[in-house]
């Protein structure tokens, strides 16, 4: 088991989140929501290749690929759940391009300590807990780690 | 002073159709002095991508529920936040949100525990709204803080606790508005929906299950009261004088419910058990029946 420590990229929104007011935190988590990239085409085209979150009470697909020990995040969430999307772009922002051991060694409570459980409650944090954990298990399935 | 009702003809047949307004009555209102329009959605941040022009926000988590106990907000904490959403205590209310109006049922309902008088539901709330073309906006709403009075709650009359369901057992008519699968046991949560902490599967004895979707039309209105009447009434067997529980998971659901059977068929004493099954499913010694039939009430 690989032991927990945070990547920069996800200490540095941690930090970004941390530093605003309750009511900024929400236009943060707005902001990101709002940059998720597309997915590419091949998932597009091929939504059988992505595993839904049932965590998150909105329909939320993600699908990881690892290449040469670097990991690559796919996730897609619909416009109407914006809450949902800010969670599935931070872990993009925070994740993608990091190497295995990175990934595995983000602590599973980490989207607890964005200071978002106020202004968003504990209850919808759980989806993104649940997205980092798939994220986590398929990078465990993919690299053999 | 109240805005005047919506007399749209196709509001007309409920029992009560002042509770209810169209989208072409809130499109020609907006702005009338004494109109507050609320939205209320279960996701969070909805409201910030675009919202009715002058809507305020009221969220069911971080606004309406105690943040310690699980209970409402008491009179005080009631008063300061409609106060500063501009919400006086003759202010008309439009409430309307995602998910077919789900927590703006839900918020209508805390409303009235706090015996607010005249609160309304956007018919087909958010879909409709937008299926509609109608405008949306980002712009913060420019509300002036107003004083709303310290009234307490009073929760006998459409609230019922767990102990009101045990004793009303046998005599209250329970109707059960979740999915089949959390009705027949083969789940605790809606489908699609993350678990909830449940620890038992399966519904309250004597409960009808009438899942809440039943009480809309496609277009995410309610459905005529023709409609609602031949399945609260004809095929449940709801009948006027009856005492009434509606339940689902967390209230939002059964919330819902009891605005069409309080509001539109115009039956008294309904009570929402927002405990729920999250509750219920995870109470010591409360009987459950699995499967698809009422079940009886157990011998005490």
């Amino acid at each position: 088991m690989a032991k927990t420590t945070l990547p920069g990229s996800l200490a540095a929104i941690q930090d970004d989140f941390l530093a605003l007011d309750q009511g900024e935190r929400l236009q943060l988590l707005l902001e990101f929501s709002q940059s998720l990239p597309e997915l590419s085409e091949r998932y597009r085209d091929h939504p059988d290749l992505l595993e839904r979150v049932v965590e998150c009470q909105s329909p939320v697909y993600l699908f990881v690929d690892v290449e040469d020990g670097v990991v690559r995040i796919n996730v897609t969430a619909p416009k109407e759940s914006p809450t949902t999307r800010g969670f599935a772009s931070i872990l993009h922002e925070g994740l993608d391009g990091l190497t295995v051991d990175e990934v595995l060694g983000v602590p599973a409570d980490y989207p607890l300590d964005l200071g978002l459980t106020e202004a968003v409650s504990p209850l919808r944090i759980r989806g993104m807990m649940g997205m980092l954990g798939r994220i986590q298990r398929q990078v465990r399935e993919k690299s053999g780690a | 002073m109240t805005v005047e009702r919506d007399q749209d003809p196709a509001l007309q047949g409920f029992a009560h159709p002042e509770r209810l307004v169209t989208t072409g009555w809130l499109a020609e209102h907006l702005g009338t002095p004494g109109l507050v329009v609320v939205e209320s959605d279960e996701d969070v941040l909805l409201y910030e991508t675009g919202h009715i022009p002058g809507a305020v926000k009221i969220d069911w988590h971080t606004d309406l529920n105690d943040p310690v106990a699980r209970d409402y907000i008491d009179g005080a904490a009631f008063a300061k936040l409609v106060g500063s959403k501009g919400i006086g205590r003759d202010t008309t209310v439009v409430i309307y949100g995602d998910k077919n109006n789900w927590w703006a049922a839900y918020a209508l309902w805390v409303f009235t525990l706090f015996g607010h008088e005249d609160v309304r539901l956007l018919d087909g709330g958010r879909t409709k709204w937008e299926a509609e073309g109608r405008a949306y906006t980002t712009e913060a709403p420019a509300s002036t803080a107003v004083d709303y009075p310290v009234v307490e709650r009073d929760d006998a009359p459409i609230r019922a606790y767990k102990e009101d369901v045990l004793a009303a057992l046998g005599s209250a008519k329970l109707v059960d508005v979740r999915s089949a699968p959390e009705y027949v046991g083969d789940r605790t949560t809606a489908p699609d929906y993350p678990e909830e902490g449940a620890l038992r599967a399966g519904h309250i004895p004597t409960a009808a299950s009438v899942p809440w979707g039943r009480a809309v039309a496609e277009d995410g209105t309610f459905k005529k009261t023709e409609e609602l009447s031949a399945i609260y009434l004809d095929e449940v067997g709801l009948r006027p004088g009856d005492s009434i529980i509606a339940y689902c998971r967390i209230g939002e659901r059964s919330s819902h419910t009891w605005f069409a059977l309080t509001h539109l068929l115009g039956l008294e004493g309904v009570r929402n058990y927002d405990g729920s099954w999250t509750e219920w499913g995870s109470a010591v010694r409360v009987p459950i029946v699995r499967g698809d039939q009422p079940g009886e009430v157990p011998a005490r």
